[in-house]
């Protein structure tokens, strides 16, 4: 596709980060990361502390502790703090910020000036072939269109050959197949340079578009680690908005985890009553909200057996409630939930008031949310 | 229409916007960037031509350039006469005055440089230095241009800062605004229309060129555009 490896050393390489970062405003930064060549996706809501993470990275700010490095390179330790012009860390973000006042050529070329100008255009010709740009090298960055700053902005970073590149959020303007492009672009750019690469996003659909590895970042702490698959597939914390409309909100602990299998435990305040949940980014001992809608939730006279719902609760009906078309049960099953059902269920059933039953809840009708 | 005075004007504006062109870009670049907490009052030093009547700037330069001056001594040994009262005294006094003209603007343009190219250009390895040359003194034309313009027309048009540093020696000190007055003084009326014109022409050509050059960085005056 393209000559780099033949032009430059190919580079390999790892960043190491652990480090923690304080602020005044309470918010705290506690990352340690290792990524190797390839992207690394860093994923988490906006505030999570993500792009404090790859300022720290790029020499843009320092962390109060730690140890930042690529492969032998120490860019951060206790007496080292290396400037950021020699850290070698490719930057885009989402600004872009290229230089208004020169050519889409002579933004490319301007972190080559070490190199002889013979070996200035070189490289930027053929960088300039790879990502496609090669028509607009002397145009103005504002007489090209967006996707094609983006081509730029990258390419001006990579030509560079940096040590690890940080890639802040740089094609979230973009539209769907102009950044679909633009990725297979960087993706085999990066099979031949094999670098670590930082990406940063809050777009699920990239993250399952880049996807070599994904880390979730919330609060300032790296909360899961793994494969697009493993880690997002955990359903997303809930908003307070998106839960307001269940019936049976509670509050709970988390028990534990199981990330292999995508769930966890848990524990209803104040019960022993256990729930499995799908698996979010939250530890073991944080305290999450747990809503449940009312018709989610099946009700059975005799112990069901054979399920694959995995929470089976004993209860009893403390009441019964036609409502409409629906029969409102409430169960006390150690806290009391909100059951919905047809006429037709409650008639077959012949369900009444202190009757023993139990509640079928399957793992994923059990969304959460933080607090 | 004395041509002698009017070239000696001229030779004296172009050395003073040339040299203030080199010293007020330190400056200007200290000022924009710097975050000394004191910062203020190296501005303050900096823009006091612009209040100072003519006279007070002028006598203290007189009185530093002359014979009972460490720097009038020092000069005095080099060159075997004093500062006072010749075109090099001219030149040193104008550049203070004008100072702020050029300081001014040039701070102004830098500070408004887009904080996040900067960071940019040192990301791709470049130094303080070719930052400056290559990143934030292309973007900040506009300004720099005005800076220098409006110093250089500053000084064609000075004449209290000359008259008591320079006196009136013809072909030496003898710029174009003393002569408008003396002609004046010798009820020499027509003389000083000529003279009075061309130096009004002068400097309207001069802001109108740089109003004009300013046009898209937006109307306002060309020391507080950003």
């Amino acid at each position: 596709m393209n000559d780099f490896s033949a032009t430059s050393a190919p580079v390999s390489s790892e960043l190491f980060v652990s480090i923690s970062k304080k602020y005044a405003g309470g918010f705290k930064l506690d990352v340690s990361l290792t990524a190797s060549p390839g992207i690394t996706i860093l994923f988490g809501s906006s505030g999570a502390g993500k792009t404090t993470l790859l300022d720290c990275i790029a020499g843009l700010a320092s962390p109060d502790s730690g140890k930042i490095a690529v492969s032998q390179k120490v860019f951060f330790d206790k007496n080292i703090n290396v400037p950021l012009r020699e850290r070698g860390v490719g930057c885009v973000f989402q600004d872009l910020a290229l230089f208004p006042h020169l050519t889409v050529e002579k933004n490319i070329q301007y972190g080559l000036a070490h190199l002889s100008s013979q070996e200035r255009v070189r490289r930027c010709d053929t960088i300039l072939e790879s990502f496609g740009i090669a028509n607009l090298r002397t145009r103005k960055p504002r007489q090209i269109s967006g996707g094609e700053q983006h081509r730029v902005a990258l390419a001006r970073a990579l030509v560079t050959n940096p040590r690890v590149l940080l890639l802040d959020e740089p094609l979230a303007a973009l539209d769907a197949i102009t950044k679909s492009k633009i990725i297979r672009d960087l993706r085999v750019w990066n099979h031949e340079q094999r670098i670590p690469i930082l990406y940063v996003t809050h777009s699920r659909e990239e993250v399952f578009a880049l996807g070599e590895r994904v880390l979730a970042l919330e609060q300032g702490q790296i909360l899961a680690d793994g494969t697009p698959h493993e880690v997002m597939n955990a359903p997303l914390q809930e908003t307070v908005a998106q839960l307001a409309g269940f019936e049976n909100v509670f509050s709970s602990m988390v028990v534990h985890t199981n990330v292999e299998r995508g769930t966890m435990s848990c524990r209803l305040e104040g019960t022993e009553v256990e729930l499995e949940t799908p698996l979010v980014r939250a530890k073991s001992g944080s305290n999450l909200r747990i809503g449940i809608r009312a018709g989610d939730i099946l009700l059975a006279t005799v112990l069901p057996q054979g399920l694959s719902a995995r929470n089976i609760l004993p209860g009893k009906i403390m009441a019964l409630n036609q409502r409409d078309m629906i029969v409102v049960a409430r169960v006390n099953c150690g806290v009391e939930m909100e059951v919905h059902l047809t006429l037709a269920a409650r008639d077959t059933l012949g369900l009444h008031t202190g009757q023993d039953v139990w509640l079928v809840i399957k793992t994923h009708s059990c969304h959460l949310m933080t607090g | 229409m004395d041509w002698q005075a009017f070239w000696l004007t001229t030779r004296l504006a172009v050395l003073v916007g040339a040299i203030l062109a080199a010293i007020a870009m330190p400056i200007a670049y200290w000022i924009a960037y710097s975050r000394w907490r004191w910062k203020f009052l190296v501005e303050a030093v900096v823009a006091l031509p612009i209040v100072l009547p003519p006279t007070v700037l002028g006598f203290y330069v007189l009185v530093a350039l002359g014979g009972r001056s460490p720097l009038g001594r020092w000069w005095q040994s080099l060159t075997g006469h004093t500062l006072a009262f010749t075109f090099e005294g001219l030149v040193i006094g104008s550049v203070i005055y004008s100072l702020p003209f050029a300081v001014q603007p040039f701070a102004a343009s830098f500070a408004g440089v887009d904080r996040r190219l900067i960071l940019a250009s040192s990301t791709l390895g470049a130094s303080a230095l070719r930052t400056f040359f290559r990143v934030i003194v292309p973007l900040s034309m506009p300004g720099l241009i005005a800076g220098v313009a409006l110093s250089f027309a500053h000084t064609m048009g000075e004449f209290g800062v000359v008259l008591m540093v320079g006196g009136n020696i013809p072909g030496v000190t003898r710029t174009v605004s003393i002569d408008i007055y003396d002609q004046t003084q010798a009820l020499n009326y027509a003389g000083a229309n000529t003279t009075a014109l061309l130096l009004l022409f002068l400097s309207f050509t001069m802001l109108a060129l740089v109003y004009g050059l300013n046009r898209r960085a937006g109307t306002t005056w060309p020391w507080k555009h950003s």
